[in-house]
């Protein structure tokens, strides 16, 4: 193997203190020094260290040295790329080297920052810029890819943050595509009743915003419909959708709700009602759904099942019922896709001990949203489960299946400020006596702890410490009848068993149950908990490793309200930003293959996570499309006759970072003549 | 004016790779009419003090077949080296270690219980070979037998390669036509590191069987079952080697019903062969659940066997440890 590019190589490295961050386990000057020394046989002709290379000065450095010491290669030890490596690049490019003449080895990740034995860790950082420097000069120039960016966007989950987003895009003058796998859109927070702190009624405040999208001529509604496949890349994605049979024609259906009310079959409503309330066989899920038409529920629908009735045929006045209506797919082009699936709540049947599903008065969260909502089963009447009986003394619940090692290990974030809420209504609906069963009580955010004076204040009782059980098994007088919690109270410091009528456990939030299928379907990642990775916890939490594909709201991870708009919003911005600009540039990090060493065997043809690859059959070869491979190297890993080959990761590049890091053990092979 | 030298030399090998040679035909007689043979132990008598006594560079061309295995063989590589113009590593052993590197795996001591103490060996007083043994006579010298086997390239510098276990005869015949045609001025030598005598692609070029996207529930062997005369191999489920194996041999295995076991080696420019191969067979196994994906490795009963069968010593790993 002799290095690609002829001329001979002249390399600065450049070793970076990133402050304290590497410095303090890695010597810095002593890699510095070894390199300048023994990295010289490689071709290295100037190494220095600094305070911050990514700062001006350190990527005058650089820029000085590129001019006047005529380097043609670079590597900075530093950071990972994923934070760097543009900025290295571009310095490069500014002082007229080619970009990807630049390697940029993390000895802050993979050395500093792991290891706790100063002495390892400086000489790892040497192998990682041994590494560097050995695979540098086998690096070529490139030219990142130029692509146009499709006007379109597609915004998947109808949710606030979905809402948010979509009109924020459909405001600034481009067309949107919103998807809802539900009948209407509207999310989690159309159930809700009152929102914190500032007791809005979420209603009143989200369905105007529903009715805008719904109407609004830049937006295209596919409610009732799921993506089924993703094909393409930034500015270019088609996507597959499949629209569930609604049977009822959306073009005659004049949402009078006729229907629904002949409809004699009632069906327990189990996602909007949460459990606590009934539906029609035909419905929509709430009156102000948007879109206004209904779905048939094909499983309980009387027609469905036992072949007659038809009674919302018989009596839709414009003949808007079709039974014979059939999935439907379409396929769309948008430039950019915004993810914002949201969230599912934990099922507290799977702690026992809380005994929901078995103790008749212990309610969720969703459950209690909906019955204090106005427009509930109950009218907005706290009752029992009995349909009747107002409660006299009510527990709720914090961190259920939260910050639990069982179960979930975050914070839910919400749950905090909907317990407090959920305090504040009971009293004020029911006057009952209440108590708040909380681990710590977070209430950051704007006029949040205000809220948790105001709820004190009205005499909400506040026991600090996790609740061990929920019980009816009375031992105490006084306990007969009621629902018993059992609790170590952390503050008074001892047992105490408090008897109730109702308990409301305030579930935490999960990832959607198909959330890593979607991830899958989309090509981004999810974190260990299932929720959507963001490409930089704090500095880009919108934006995914999968360029062109955003998230917002609570698929990222659990948020309120407000946090939810604001990431609509925010991935709006960041898409509108790309639709201004028209075109990007894209890394020229491809596959390609070499026709003249594929066989045809078609091993790659089915890896493809982007469709990328076709067969030829004529001439039995194999090729990838350019526009759509993503430089993942699947194929590249697989392909058996090395046909196939990633721009930017070849095998002599890897090879030879390989072999610089192995530079402390390395053998030689003697080849006397 | 002399004709120029050829010889032809076995290192650690079967001898097949002479044979082959021999088996091409008539075009022998061109081999002996252009050439003086000063050493080809399996065709012509002569002793290597002869060889010994040539001036360095005087043999046009070497064919070496055989791996490295023990003193012996590095000698002879040396001196081969130092008197050739031209040194072919020639086959498979020579080339990448064969079946022989296999050996590689265990240490020297294992190899010797094997075959010195194994349950088809008689020797009862449990002998092992001796590098040095006096004996009335005198004493006796036998050649080390080094700890693993090499191939030729990690001892001397090698020209070219010609692969296949053993190669086959017409593409041996055509690349001794281009070493005519060029001592004959009427050609250029390929350059210098060219495989020759094989294509850049793999055997799946010449397989004519019908061939899909690849999908492997299950691993099967031939003598399970008959396998479709039709059908690409993989895809029934029996670990074909050609999608990695170079091409050149005419796909003679696959033809007959037969896995192809990879005789030619690497295809033009992949480092590691059972790599190459056991990554794309990997990629194509259809199960996302662990448990699944081990029950259906299990189907090959010999890993280092099958994907390393030709090319353990020439592969990134080389020897076990």
């Amino acid at each position: 193997m002799s290095a690609v590019n002829s001329d001979s190589p002249r390399i600065g490295v450049y070793v970076c203190h990133c402050g304290s961050n590497i410095a303090h386990m890695v010597d810095v000057e002593e890699v510095r020094a070894w390199a300048e020394k023994t990295l010289q046989s490689e071709g290295v002709v100037v190494a220095r260290d600094y305070k911050f290379m990514c700062s001006s000065l350190g990527q005058e450095l650089i820029q000085k040295d590129i001019q006047e010491l005529g380097l043609n290669r670079v590597v900075v030890a530093a950071c990972s790329p994923h934070l760097h490596e543009k900025t290295f690049r571009a310095a490069c490019e500014k002082a007229g080297l080619n970009g990807y003449l630049c390697e940029l080895v993390s000895i802050r990740e993979h050395a500093s920052w792991v290891h706790t034995d100063r002495e390892a860790a400086t000489e790892k950082s040497k192998m990682i810029v041994a590494g560097g420097v050995k695979r540098v000069r086998y690096d070529e120039p490139l030219d990142p890819l130029r692509v146009p960016i499709h006007k379109r966007t597609l915004v998947v989950g109808g949710g606030i943050a979905g809402i948010q987003a979509a009109l924020e895009i459909a405001n600034a003058g481009y067309p949107v595509y919103l998807v809802e796998r539900e009948a209407s859109i509207g999310g989690h927070m159309a159930q809700f009743d009152k929102t914190f702190p500032t007791l809005d009624c979420a209603a009143c405040i989200l369905t105007p915003k529903m009715v805008d999208a719904g109407e609004h001529p830049n937006i295209t509604l596919l409610t009732w419909s799921e993506v089924a496949r993703v094909e393409g890349s930034l500015g270019n994605f088609q996507v597959t959708i499949r629209k569930k049979a609604r049977y009822v024609d959306e073009d005659l259906c004049t949402g009078c709700g006729i229907c629904t009310e002949k409809c004699p079959k009632k069906v327990l409503d189990t996602v909007f009602e949460a459990g606590l309330g009934y539906r029609k066989a035909i419905y929509t899920p709430f009156p102000q759904s948007v879109p206004k038409y209904p779905v048939i529920d094909t499983e309980n629908c009387t027609y469905f099942v036992k072949g007659k009735c038809k009674a919302c045929q018989i009596f839709c006045p414009t003949g808007a019922i079709d039974f014979e209506q059939q999935d439907e797919e379409i396929t769309v082009e948008v430039g950019n896709i915004i993810l914002a699936t949201g969230f599912q709540t934990f099922d507290p049947r799977r702690i026992p001990q809380y005994g929901y599903g078995r103790l008749a008065n212990v309610f969720t969260s969703l459950e209690f949203e909906r019955m204090s909502n106005a427009a509930g089963p109950t009218g907005g009447e706290i009752v029992l489960r009995d349909g009747k009986t107002r409660p006299e003394s009510v527990a709720i619940v914090h961190c259920v299946g939260s910050r639990d090692r069982r179960y979930n290990n975050y914070c839910s974030a919400i749950c905090c400020m909907q317990s407090l809420k959920f305090a504040h209504l009971v009293k004020e609906r029911t006057g009952a006596e209440v108590y708040n069963f909380y681990i710590d009580m977070r209430t950051a955010y704007k006029d949040y702890d205000e809220f948790y004076q105001r709820v004190l204040s009205e005499g909400a009782n506040m026991v600090r410490g996790k609740v061990a059980e929920i019980t009816d098994a009375a031992r105490l007088p006084g306990e007969e009848g009621k629902l018993i919690v059992q609790v170590e109270d952390t503050l008074a410091g001892r047992q105490r068993r408090i008897p109730v009528d109702m308990v409301i456990l305030s579930v935490g939030l999960e990832p959607q149950r198909d959330a890593y299928e979607t991830a899958k379907l989309f090509g981004i990642s999810c974190s260990a908990n299932g929720w959507y990775t963001e490409k930089h916890p704090k500095l880009d939490p919108v934006a995914t490793m999968t360029e062109g594909i955003f998230i917002a709201g609570a698929c990222q991870g659990p948020k309120d309200i407000p946090t939810s708009v604001a990431q609509g919003a925010a991935a709006a911005a960041r898409v509108l930003g790309h639709i201004q600009v028209g075109e990007m540039s894209m890394e020229p990090i491809r596959a390609s293959v070499d026709e003249a060493r594929c066989s045809g065997c078609r091993i790659c043809n089915g890896l493809c996570p982007f469709n990328a690859i076709s067969f030829h059959d004529d001439r039995r070869v194999t090729e990838i499309n350019p526009a759509l491979c993503q430089g993942c190297g699947t194929c590249v890993a697989a392909c058996p006759a090395g046909a196939i080959s990633g721009t930017g990761f070849s095998d002599a590049q890897v090879l030879a970072q390989i072999e610089g890091l192995l530079w402390d053990v390395r053998e030689t092979v003697e080849r006397r003549p | 004016m002399s004709k120029p030298k050829f010889s032809m030399y076995w290192g650690a090998s079967c001898g097949g790779c002479d044979i082959a040679v021999l088996n091409i035909h008539e075009k022998i007689l061109e081999v002996d009419e252009t050439f003086e043979i000063v050493l080809w132990p399996v065709a012509v008598d002569a002793k290597y003090a002869d060889v010994e006594a040539l001036p360095d560079g005087d043999i046009t061309l070497t064919l070496f077949n055989g791996g490295i295995r023990n003193e012996e063989n590095e000698h002879m590589a040396r001196l081969l080296r130092r008197k050739s113009q031209i040194l072919v590593a020639f086959g498979s052993c020579a080339s990448e270690g064969c079946v022989p590197a296999l050996a590689n795996l265990y240490p020297r001591e294992r190899l010797f219980e094997t075959v010195y103490a194994g349950p088809t060996t008689e020797n009862p007083e449990g002998r092992r070979p001796l590098e040095r043994a006096a004996v009335p006579e005198g004493e006796l010298h036998l050649p080390k037998f080094y700890p693993t086997l090499r191939t030729l390239d990690e001892v001397v510098e090698v020209d070219y390669i010609i692969p296949g276990c053993p190669p086959e005869s017409h593409q041996i015949a055509a690349v001794l036509d281009v070493v005519f045609a060029a001592l004959r001025g009427e050609a250029e030598l390929p350059p210098k590191g060219s495989v020759l005598g094989a294509g850049i692609s793999t055997v799946c070029e010449e397989c004519p069987r019908k061939r899909d996207v690849k999908k492997i529930r299950a691993f099967r062997r031939i003598q399970d079952g008959p396998a479709d005369p039709e059908i690409c191999l993989l895809e029934q489920g029996i670990l074909c080697a050609g999608p990695a194996t170079r091409d050149g041999c005419g796909a003679l295995c696959p033809l007959a019903g037969a896995a192809c076991i990879g005789c030619y080696g690497p295809s033009e420019g992949v480092v590691d062969y059972g790599a190459r191969l056991m990554s794309a067979v990997a990629s194509v196994i259809d199960s996302r659940d662990p448990e699944e994906i081990e029950r259906i490795l299990d189907g090959i009963p010999d890993p280092a066997g099958a994907f390393y069968r030709f090319n353990l010593a020439g592969s990134l790993l080389r020897r076990g440890r």
